[in-house]
C-alpha cells in the first residue's frame, strides 16, 4: 500500500492540479481573468444573494380564486339551463369550491346537460375528452355541484404555469440582471434577483394581476353613499383610482378585455403633457373597440384595471383604428409600470408573497470579509497546532490541509455550486474537520511505532486499519449533510454543500496526497533511526 | 512531539456521577424549554426583520418607542454588532401572508423620517404564517430523520447494543444543545437547525471512532473485563479525540470571533455541539455498552481481518 506505481502517483497529482487550475480564478478579477491565457479557467464561485446582494421572493398562486371564478363563470351557465327548461330553483349560492340551489325535482336528464355544460366551458384550457369534469351531488332536495379533483388539479396546475410566464415577462421588462424564476412545488413561485436589495417596485408589480377591462359606465343611476351596495341588475360598484370618496356604477358586460391588447406604451399627451399609456388592440379588440364607440358616443367609457378605475372618459367620437390612450393622473413612473403590465398581460390568480429575504450589497461584501478573515485565522490556527501536535507529520498534514481547501473551491468553481454565508461556515469548518482522517491516521501509526513496527510497515498498517474507521466517522457526518442538503434551502443548503465537499476532499486527500507525502518519507528514512525519531 | 496515546485514566470510575451529571443537565434542558421554550426568530415565528446601520450612533429606547407606536404590535430594537447598526424585529401581524408585505413600507417610512441621517437597509426578511409553520415542521423532521439513520447506519455496521447507545449520546447532545437555547433564550432560527445537523453528525463521528476501537478490542481481548475494555479503548482514541476536537474549535472559535453578526448563534451552537459532543462520546456512548451487554464473540474471520 505504500509502494504508488507511477501512473497512481500522476493521476493523484492530476486530479489536485484540475482541482487547483478551477480554484485559481477566484483569487483575479474578473478582468484580470480576461487578460488570462484561454486554457485557464473563467468560472468563479457562484455567489448567494445573502453575499453579493440580491432579493429572493417566494409567491404563491391563489388557487383558491383560480377555482372561484370558474365556479363564478359555471354559474350563469347552470342559471340558464334551469331556466330555459323551467326548473324552479331557489337558495343558488357560490362557495369556495361548489355550486349549491335548492331544487323540487331535478330529472336525469337536466343533469346530464349540466354536466356536458362543463365540457364546453373547460375548452378553452384543457382537453378533458369527452369526459365530464363536474361532480354533480344530491341530497334530498338540494344540489351541489363542485368541479372534479382531476380538473381542479389541471386548472392550478395551467394557472401556475401561467403566472410563471407573466412573472418572467414582467421582471424582464424591468431589465433585471440574470434573475432566476422558478416554479416550486404544486403552486409556488421562486424569484432571486441578485443586485436588488430594495424590491419594493418588483413587489408592486407582481402584486397586481393586471386584469384590463373596458365597460360602460351605468348612466341609469348615480351612486348613493347612503346605500353604498345598492347597484342595478346587471351592473356592479367599483372604487375610483384617483379619487377614494367617488365610486363608479359600472355595467358589469365586459366590451373589450386586455387580452385583445398587443401593445402599451408610456408616453405624454402631447396637449396636457400629462403622463399616458397609449395601447394597440388586435384586430378583433379594435372591431370590438370601434363597435362599442361608435354606438355609445357621449357616453361614459370605464377602463378597469384590476376592479379599480381608472378613469371614464365620454366617448366624443368613434374609435375605429384600433388604438387609444388612457390617462388618470398617474405620474411617469406609474404610466411606465402600468404599461410594462399590459404588454406582460393579467395574471390568472393573485400571487402571494409568502417570503422575503433581502440582502443589501454592503452586508454582503462586509460577510464575505468576516468570512475570509475567520477562514485565514482558523486556518493559520490549526496549522500551527497540528505542526506542534505532530511535528513533522503535522506539516503534512498542514500541506493537505492547504490542497483540500483549493479542492473545496475548485469543485464549487467547476459545478457553479453556490457559496453563501453558512457556505463559508462550513468551509472553515472543514478546516478543523478535515485534519480528522490524518490525526486517525498518524496516531495508528504511532501505535504501530509504539508497539515495535518498523516506519515502513507502520505506516503501512496504520493506513489499513484506519480506513474502517475513518469511512464509518465521515459517513455519519456526510448523512447529515445530506439531510441538511434536501430539508433547507437558501443559505442553509450553501452550508450542507460545502459541508459535503469537505468530507469527500478531506478523505481524498488523506488517502493520496499524505499518503503518498508519508510513504515518500518513510523510505528516506534510515529504518534504523525511524523508531527513535518518532518517539522523540 | 505531544504524546498523549499512552494514558491511562479510568474514565469509567465516575460513570454513575457523568450519568447522574448528565441527567441533571437533560432534565434542566427539558426544564428550560417548557418554562421559557425557544426565543424562536423569524423563520419559525413569522414576521419581519430589518437590519438598518446609520452613519450617526441612534439612540434606541427613542426609536423603540417611535416603532412601537405604530400599531404593528411587538416591536424590538437591538444593538447589532456595533452602535450604528440595529436590528428590528417586528411580530407577525394577524391576517394571513399578504399582510405581513405592509410592515416593511411602514417601518422604512417610519424610520426615514424619525432619523435624520440616511439609513442603509442592510437586510429585509420577511416570513408568513405558511413558511414559518412550515420551516419549522421540516427543521423538526430533518433531525429526527438524521438521528433515525444514524440509529440505522451505527445498526447496520455495528450491532444494536451500539446502535443504542450512539443514539442515546446523540438525543442527549441534541436535547442539551436545545436546553442552552432555552436558557441563554439566544435567538433560534434556521441556521440553527443546521447546526444542531452537524452536531449529530459530528458527535456520531467522534462516537463511532471509539465505538470501532471497542470493537476491535472485543476481537482482540477476548476475556478482558468489559469496563477494562470500555477504558482501553477511550484512552486508545483520546489523543485523536482530543486533537480533532482541538482543531474543529480553533476553526469555529476563529468563525465566532471573527465572522461576523450574522451567523454568531450558529457559530454559538456549533461549539456547544463540539464540546457536548465529545464530552458525550467518552462519557456516554461507551460507559453505556457496560449495560447494554455487547457480544463477546465476533466471528474470528474479521477479527483477522481488522487485525492483519
Amino acid at each position: 500500500m505504500i509502494y504508488f506505481s507511477n501512473i497512481k502517483i500522476s493521476s493523484i497529482l492530476l486530479v489536485i492540479f484540475i482541482a487547483l487550475m478551477f480554484a485559481i480564478p477566484n483569487f483575479f478579477s474578473k478582468d484580470q481573468l480576461n487578460s488570462f491565457p484561454s486554457f485557464i479557467p473563467k468560472q468563479q464561485v457562484n455567489l448567494g444573494l445573502d453575499l453579493q446582494g440580491g432579493s429572493h421572493l417566494l409567491l404563491e398562486v391563489d388557487t383558491v380564486e383560480i377555482i372561484k371564478e370558474r365556479l363564478e363563470n359555471l354559474n350563469s351557465d347552470v342559471r340558464r339551463v334551469l331556466k330555459k327548461n323551467n326548473i324552479q330553483y331557489s337558495n343558488f349560492k357560490n362557495t369556495d369550491d361548489n355550486l349549491k340551489f335548492v331544487v323540487e325535482e331535478f330529472p336525469a336528464e337536466i343533469e346530464k346537460e349540466i354536466s356536458e355544460l362543463s365540457i364546453s366551458n373547460s375548452q378553452n384550457i384543457l382537453q378533458m375528452g369527452d369526459q365530464t369534469n363536474l361532480v354533480i351531488l344530491r341530497e334530498e332536495n338540494e344540489v351541489s355541484i363542485s368541479f372534479t379533483d382531476e380538473f381542479v388539479k389541471l386548472a392550478v396546475s395551467n394557472a401556475v404555469a401561467q403566472s410563471l410566464e407573466i412573472v418572467r415577462r414582467r421582471i424582464d421588462e424591468l431589465g433585471t440582471r440574470e434573475p432566476s424564476i422558478q416554479r416550486q412545488g404544486s403552486s409556488r413561485i421562486i424569484i432571486q434577483l441578485p443586485g436588488i436589495d430594495d424590491p419594493d417596485r418588483i413587489k408592486a408589480l407582481l402584486g397586481q394581476t393586471a386584469k384590463l377591462t373596458f365597460q360602460l359606465v351605468d348612466t341609469s343611476t348615480n351612486y348613493d353613499p347612503l346605500n353604498p351596495k345598492k347597484a342595478p341588475v346587471g351592473s356592479e360598484i367599483l372604487p375610483s383610482d384617483a379619487d377614494d370618496s367617488f365610486k363608479y356604477i359600472v355595467k358589469k358586460r365586459v366590451m373589450v378585455g386586455g387580452e385583445n391588447l398587443v401593445d402599451a406604451q408610456p408616453g405624454f399627451d402631447p396637449q396636457t403633457n400629462e403622463p399616458i399609456v397609449s395601447f394597440r388592440f388586435d384586430r378583433l379588440g379594435a372591431s370590438k373597440f370601434g363597435r362599442v364607440t361608435q354606438q355609445n358616443v357621449g357616453k361614459p367609457f370605464a377602463i378597469i384595471l384590476d376592479d379599480t378605475v381608472i378613469s371614464a372618459p365620454v366617448i366624443r367620437e368613434a374609435i375605429l383604428g384600433g388604438s387609444g390612450q388612457i390617462s388618470g393622473g398617474f405620474d411617469s413612473d406609474e404610466a411606465n409600470d402600468l404599461a410594462i403590465l399590459l404588454r406582460a398581460g393579467a395574471l390568472p390568480a393573485p400571487l402571494i408573497i409568502l417570503e422575503e429575504r433581502s440582502v443589501g450589497p454592503d452586508l454582503g461584501a462586509d460577510s464575505i470579509e468576516a468570512g475570509q478573515y475567520a477562514a485565514i485565522i482558523g486556518f493559520v490556527a490549526v496549522i500551527l497546532f497540528m505542526m506542534f501536535v505532530y511535528r513533522y507529520f503535522g506539516f503534512l498534514a498542514d500541506i493537505a490541509l492547504i490542497i483540500n481547501l483549493f479542492m473545496v473551491l475548485g469543485i464549487l468553481s467547476l459545478f457553479q455550486a453556490t457559496l453563501t454565508l453558512p457556505g463559508i461556515a462550513g468551509i472553515i469548518l472543514t478546516i478543523g474537520m478535515a485534519v480528522d482522517a490524518n490525526v486517525l491516521i498518524f496516531e495508528r501509526v504511532k501505535e504501530e511505532i509504539r508497539s515495535g513496527s518498523k516506519m515502513i510497515n507502520a505506516v503501512e498498517n496504520g493506513y489499513k486499519r484506519a480506513l474502517s474507521t475513518i469511512l464509518d466517522a465521515n459517513i455519519t457526518t456526510l448523512i447529515a449533510a445530506v439531510i441538511l442538503f434536501f430539508m433547507a434551502s437558501g443559505p442553509v443548503r450553501g452550508f450542507s454543500i460545502t459541508l459535503a465537499i469537505g468530507i469527500f476532499t478531506s478523505v481524498f486527500t488523506a488517502f493520496t496526497f499524505t499518503r503518498l507525502l508519508i510513504s515518500i518519507y518513510a523510505k528516506s528514512l534510515k529504518p534504523s533511526l525511524v523508531g527513535m525519531k518518532i518517539n522523540d | 512531539m505531544i504524546d498523549i496515546a499512552n494514558t491511562k485514566i479510568d474514565f469509567l470510575k465516575s460513570r454513575i456521577i457523568t450519568f447522574i451529571f448528565s441527567s441533571i443537565l437533560v432534565v434542566l434542558s427539558f426544564g428550560a424549554f417548557f418554562v421559557s421554550g425557544l426565543n424562536f426568530g423569524i423563520d419559525f415565528k413569522g414576521g419581519t426583520l430589518i437590519e438598518i446601520e446609520t452613519e450617526n450612533e441612534i439612540e434606541i429606547a427613542g426609536l423603540r418607542d417611535n416603532l412601537n407606536s405604530l400599531s404593528l404590535g411587538d416591536v424590538q430594537v437591538q444593538e447589532f454588532g456595533s452602535k450604528n447598526n440595529l436590528l428590528i424585529r417586528v411580530e407577525q401581524q394577524s391576517g394571513g401572508d399578504q399582510i405581513q408585505q405592509n410592515v416593511v413600507e411602514i417601518v422604512k417610512t417610519s424610520l426615514n423620517s424619525y432619523l435624520s441621517s440616511e439609513v442603509n437597509f442592510r437586510r429585509t426578511e420577511v416570513v408568513g404564517p405558511k413558511v414559518s409553520g412550515e420551516l419549522i415542521q421540516s427543521g423538526a423532521i430533518a433531525i429526527l430523520a438524521a438521528v433515525f439513520a444514524m440509529l440505522i447506519y451505527i445498526w447496520f455496521r455495528f450491532e444494536w447494543q451500539f446502535s443504542l447507545g450512539a443514539v442515546v449520546a446523540l438525543i442527549h447532545d441534541v436535547i442539551l444543545t436545545i436546553g442552552v437555547f432555552s436558557i441563554t433564550q439566544l435567538e433560534f432560527n434556521l441556521p440553527i437547525i443546521a447546526a444542531i445537523l452537524t452536531i449529530v453528525g459530528y458527535s456520531m463521528n467522534d462516537t463511532v471512532v471509539v465505538y470501532d476501537r471497542v470493537r476491535e478490542n472485543l476481537r482482540k481481548h477476548r476475556s478482558k473485563n468489559i469496563i477494562d475494555l470500555l477504558n482501553l479503548s477511550i484512552n486508545e482514541t483520546l489523543s485523536r479525540t482530543i486533537v480533532t476536537s482541538v482543531t474543529t474549535l480553533l476553526a469555529l472559535l476563529s468563525l465566532f470571533i471573527f465572522g461576523g453578526e450574522v451567523i454568531k448563534g450558529f457559530t454559538f451552537a456549533m461549539i456547544w455541539g463540539v464540546v457536548v459532543g465529545t464530552y458525550s462520546s467518552i462519557f456516554v456512548a461507551a460507559p453505556l455498552l457496560n449495560y447494554l451487554d455487547v457480544k463477546r464473540e465476533w466471528n474470528t474471520t474479521s477479527a483477522v481481518d481488522s487485525t492483519r
